[in-house]
């Protein structure tokens, strides 16, 4: 027992060494070096200069950029001329502007169509491997797969296979003689689409997410549940989910955070849909909020708007990631 | 659950459940062999109905058109080049930075902490645009080093070592390394990073992952289309010759094939550690 909990009095046990990150004090005085604050700053100079890289880097790719950019929506700017004050006209045209509300609407959809079936079927999968005595290590490799190979191949691939022409799952529905969808020409097929991509890709990530949760839950909580007669819905719902709601939220925050922020996998589907770089695809179906973003800045060179633009996102953004605190919040009541 | 004592009808349920697994992992891999049919036929092969669905033999025709079409093993080792120095770069930043904060204590380390997390948070659109400028006014579009260099360190490597090492690393051998006359940057060199291994395997293989793929900022800063990286190089392919997409597929698989080494060779470890840090949090 010694070896383990340190003087920080770090939990006990084999996850000693892992701490919550939820309301963690990092800096509580046993979890240190006792030789701290009583040395001059001076003889710091070490411990500084080991953490240097990274704040260098970040003030100047990271906190000037921020600055700057806050700076630049208030201007007029095609990136090479000279800049023009614009008060707030960038912000009041952003806020008549129907594209990108629509842009907002659209990549709203396309998460909301991509997460509660990724993290569904994750669910389902997580609990089948928990109980499955072989192979495991051979599914969770097959299953994560996906998670970890290259968004531009993967749109390229899924672009073939949802092809309105020639692709596979129209051939599939001629074969059982249905009719075809044009998916990629078609606004929710454009949306189905991407959608099906992104569960694609994520259900086996969140999958294994969730075993590795299934897996602390203490088997004797089950026992005692099927001796008071519990079936396997009812421990499923009584147990399981009270106890992986930890392990959900975070799943939910993950993908809310990059699922609002997705850009390459309709960037690449569209363009080889169409011609012009420039597409949002049918009726702007598939332009999501990043996407225009980039189309607005770097394709029209529009770069005050553009940065105008970036603060909105932030704002939808930082509105889904305040939602879901309070979701984390009320468990922690 | 834990296994339960066998009997036919568990034995049944037992089979019933590896077959929704294999149907999941056969959906799981179908687009992987679906890209190695369309790369290995003619695109003629792929647009009759039904489809071809075996593999066939035009691989090297394919990925030859692809040579043609771009400088494929230009953008394939700028891609090496890049996500070897970041890695690199990460491990050795990250890991020193998270050694200081784990283990020793200084004035403004709560605050610097804090910020480090508040980085976090910040989306990488708001830095996109500045981000070019600065990089344009430093004469680096177009280069290499604007990929490398603002991807040196990061904040989820830092906190993701410190969890590590706070516990991995004990006081004691700290304790007895400066006994013995080592300095901080000793202590950090021969003590912690022999100790973090594990730890550090995890977070190269996380970086290197995350750089090969990288796609949206390479698009900005690679303004020089004989100079790219393989994703945005492939995106090119894509978009220009979307017709033959034998040719657009060979490229694909190309451009997978060394992740998916890296991956499957790491995977064990990999995986058991990405999920556990995602249950801990």
């Amino acid at each position: 027992m010694d070896t383990t909990s340190t003087a920080a009095g770090a939990p006990r046990g084999r996850r000693a060494h892992l701490p919550r990150l939820t309301r963690q004090a990092p800096t509580g005085p046993g979890a240190v070096r006792p030789d701290g604050l009583r040395r001059a700053p001076a003889d710091h100079w070490p411990k500084y200069l080991a953490i240097s890289p990274f704040y260098l880097l970040f003030l100047a790719f990271g906190l000037i950029p921020v600055v700057f950019s806050l700076y630049l929506a208030f201007h007029r700017w095609d990136g090479i001329g000279g800049m023009e004050y614009a008060g707030l006209s960038q912000f009041r045209y952003l806020l008549t502007d129907s594209q990108f509300w629509n842009s907002i609407s659209v990549t709203v959809q396309i998460w909301a169509m991509a997460t509660v079936p990724t993290l569904f079927l994750a669910m389902v999968t997580a609990v089948l491997m928990n109980s499955a005595v072989r192979f495991k290590g051979f599914y969770r490799v097959a299953y994560f797969v996906p998670s970890v190979t290259s968004i531009v191949a993967i749109a390229i691939v899924f672009g073939s296979i949802f092809s309105t022409e020639f692709g596979l799952t129209n051939a599939a529905l001629r074969a059982v003689g249905l009719d075809t969808v044009p998916w990629l020409n078609s606004p929710w097929g454009i949306k189905t689409a991407i959608a099906a991509l992104m569960t694609w890709q994520w259900v086996g990530y969140n999958a294994i997410i969730y075993l590795a949760g299934l897996q602390t839950i203490p088997s004797e909580l089950y026992e005692a549940a099927r001796v008071d007669g519990a079936g396997p819905v009812q421990s499923f719902f009584r147990i399981t989910v009270p106890m992986m709601r930890p392990v959900i939220l975070f799943t939910l925050v993950v993908s809310t955070v990059t699922g609002l922020q997705s850009f390459s996998e309709s960037q690449v589907l569209l363009a080889s849909t169409s011609n012009t770089s420039n597409a949002g695809g049918p009726d702007n179906a598939g332009q999501t909020m990043v996407l225009y973003f980039y189309q607005q800045t770097f394709d029209n060179n529009d770069f005050g708007y553009g940065a105008a633009m970036a603060w909105g996102i932030f704002l939808v953004v930082a509105l889904f990631a305040i939602i879901n605190w309070r979701l984390v919040q009320r468990r922690e009541r | 659950m834990r296994p339960t004592p066998r009997t036919k009808g568990s034995r049944r349920n037992g089979l019933a459940l590896h077959l929704i697994l294999i149907t999941g992992m056969v959906l799981s891999l179908f687009p992987f062999y679906w890209t190695l049919v369309m790369a290995t036929n003619t695109t003629g092969d792929i647009f009759r109905y039904p489809p071809k669905l075996t593999i066939g033999s035009h691989f090297g025709d394919n990925v030859s058109k692809v040579f043609d079409s771009i400088d494929f093993p230009g953008s394939m080792l700028n891609t090496f080049v890049v996500a070897v120095s970041v890695t690199v770069l990460v491990l050795f930043f990250d890991s020193l930075a998270a050694f200081t904060f784990a283990k020793f204590d200084f004035p403004g380390r709560r605050a610097l902490f804090v910020v480090l997390m508040g980085i976090f948070m910040v989306p990488t659109q708001l830095q996109a645009i500045p981000q070019f400028v600065i990089m344009a006014r430093l004469g680096w579009i177009g280069s290499l080093t604007a990929l490398i260099v603002p991807a040196a360190a990061n904040a989820f490597g830092i906190f993701w070592m410190r969890q590590y090492m706070m516990g991995a690393i004990h006081d004691e051998l700290l304790d007895a390394a400066r006994l013995d006359g080592c300095g901080f940057f000793r202590q950090y060199w021969h003590v912690a990073l022999p100790v973090v291994r594990p730890g550090l395997a995890f977070l190269g293989i996380y970086t290197f992952i995350a750089s090969w793929n990288d796609y949206m900022w390479p698009l900005i800063a690679l303004v020089n289309p004989h100079n790219l990286t393989l994703q945005v190089a492939l995106s090119q392919l894509n978009g220009v010759h979307s017709t033959d997409y034998s040719m657009v597929m060979a490229g694909a698989l190309l451009a997978m094939i060394p992740l998916l080494v890296v991956f499957v060779l790491a995977a064990r470890h990999f995986i058991a550690d990405l999920a556990k840090g995602a249950v801990r949090g």
